[in-house]
């Protein structure tokens, strides 16, 4: 059996660390995409800009220099602007930009490009036949955006949704950078101290490697159930 | 020059010839790393590419699991395994291997190689796999063999599929190579992590690299347009 050196339940703590920061972040990047995309996608020229400088500065940026930008500049940013309402309105204001925040938010915004892409590119495989024909019924367009594009374009969606899931599990493994103890930064600090480089970082990234075949086992299923409805050509 | 821009020039302390001489060879460092990379797991994933495709499991078997190992996990992680790794490994402060990965560059090259070559490897695949089989079968008319025909069909034919997806791992790697920093390697972001502990000005340093990242990433981006209409070049309409 495995000797983990009692670095055990630290390493299961990391590994929650890492889940909980994947599904946050998970959810953050949905959340813009689906801001993003219909943005990217509408008529007014500034929410189309706004959109594509967005996604362009996000994808020329590597992951890590926003990380370190968003943890080292977030906490300067918080106090620049508490030491401004102090002296403004004399409300003493404060609260510690911690590495968890910086992670989640760079790893959301990071990834909400990415979303924004593909929701945007599942949005346009919905057909304009089924857009046109909930007009004719007088839905108003909120109304066709949540009953007719966004259950339609959802499976289109999943393909893209389940690879940057994947990719984003991995980013997490930046945040030890960042002094965050998630699975990496245990297996780190225990290599370390006990010498013993191969013994921590390849279970370690075992259980990567199982959240990741897990994860493509589940979006087969999901994509399965999305399709049933749809008759496959070929 | 705007007043503003005269102002903050004369203002600004952090970005002396010395700092911006960090970023150059921090740059350079950067470019060089990911290079030798990319052109190493290129000439290791073509081959492999080629392996994966064979029906015979013993010969493809092994190519797969060595992609989905590299591609189901960090690249972090394989960065401090072999970092970390190749020096326990008993007797190698003997041999002149020593020599060579004791500087964490080499390291960082191998882990990026291994990486890049296991994503080059699917992509490669996925192409020649989706080679039209008229291709093939034209190529065997000819009485091409095995060998002939890979070098001038299936391969130039692959290429053209494959360039997209390998412009986007290449600009992958690029972004990757930033965690070269965590083991000591002063590149791009490392120049710019040192800058902010000297200066402790987080958005300079980060902001100024940040825009190094996306010169080169657009300079890319260029150039595998460029290859792109140079390949595709038959395939455009003649009034294009």
């Amino acid at each position: 059996m495995l000797d983990l050196k009692g670095y055990g339940p630290a390493l299961i703590d990391g590994a929650i660390v890492t889940l909980e920061l994947a599904f946050l972040s998970l959810a953050l990047s949905v959340v813009l995409g689906l801001i993003g995309a219909p943005a990217k996608l509408s008529q007014s020229r500034v929410a189309r800009g706004i959109a594509t400088t967005y996604t362009t500065l996000i994808r020329g940026v590597p992951d890590l220099v926003m990380m370190l930008l968003f943890y080292y500049g977030g906490q300067v940013a918080v106090n620049m602007l508490s030491d401004y309402i102090w002296e403004a309105y004399e409300i003493d204001f404060f609260f510690q930009f911690d590495p968890f925040i910086s992670g989640v938010v760079t790893i959301g915004l990071i990834f909400g490009a990415y979303m924004t892409e593909t929701f945007r590119g599942a949005f346009l495989a919905v057909e304009t036949g089924q857009i046109e024909a909930a007009r004719a019924y007088g839905f108003t367009r909120l109304h066709t955006f949540r009953r007719i594009m966004l259950p339609q374009m959802l499976r289109h969606a999943l393909p893209g949704l389940g690879n940057n899931w994947q990719v984003l599990l991995k980013t997490t493994a930046l945040v030890s950078i960042i002094g965050l103890t998630d699975m990496v930064r245990v297996a780190e600090e225990a290599a370390k101290a006990e010498r013993m480089p191969f013994h921590f970082f390849i279970p370690v990234a075992f259980v990567y490697l199982a959240l990741t075949a897990g994860s493509e086992l589940f979006i087969k299923w999901l994509d399965k159930r999305a399709n049933v409805g749809v008759v496959q050509g070929g | 020059m705007p007043d503003f821009i005269a102002e903050w020039l004369n203002q600004n302390e952090i970005f002396t010839a010395m700092t911006i001489m960090e970023y150059w060879d921090g740059m350079v460092t950067t470019v060089h790393l990911v290079f030798l990379s990319l052109v190493i797991g290129l000439l290791v994933a073509v081959p492999l590419a080629i392996l994966r495709t064979v029906r015979n499991p013993f010969v493809s078997g092994p190519v797969w699991l060595y992609t989905y190992l590299f591609r189901g996990t960090p690249l972090l992680i394989q960065l401090y395994i072999i970092y970390y790794g190749l020096a326990q490994i008993e007797g190698i402060q003997e041999t002149f291997w020593w020599e060579i990965f004791r500087e964490p560059f080499y390291p960082a090259l191998l882990a990026f190689t291994l990486n890049t070559a296991a994503y080059t490897t699917e992509i490669i695949r996925g192409a020649i796999i989706s080679t039209p089989n008229g291709e093939i079968e034209a190529a065997k008319a000819y009485g091409m063999n095995w060998f002939m025909r890979m070098r001038r069909i299936v391969l130039p034919s692959a290429a053209r599929r494959a360039v997209q997806a390998y412009s986007n791992e290449v600009i992958f790697m690029l972004h990757a190579s930033a965690i070269a920093s965590v083991v000591t390697i002063v590149d791009l972001t490392g120049a710019a992590r040192n800058i902010y502990s000297r200066f402790y000005a987080p958005f300079d340093a980060f902001i100024f690299v940040a825009l190094c990242y996306m010169a080169l990433t657009f300079i890319l981006v260029f150039a595998f347009r460029k290859l792109e209409t140079h390949l595709l070049k038959h395939q455009r309409p003649v009034n294009g």
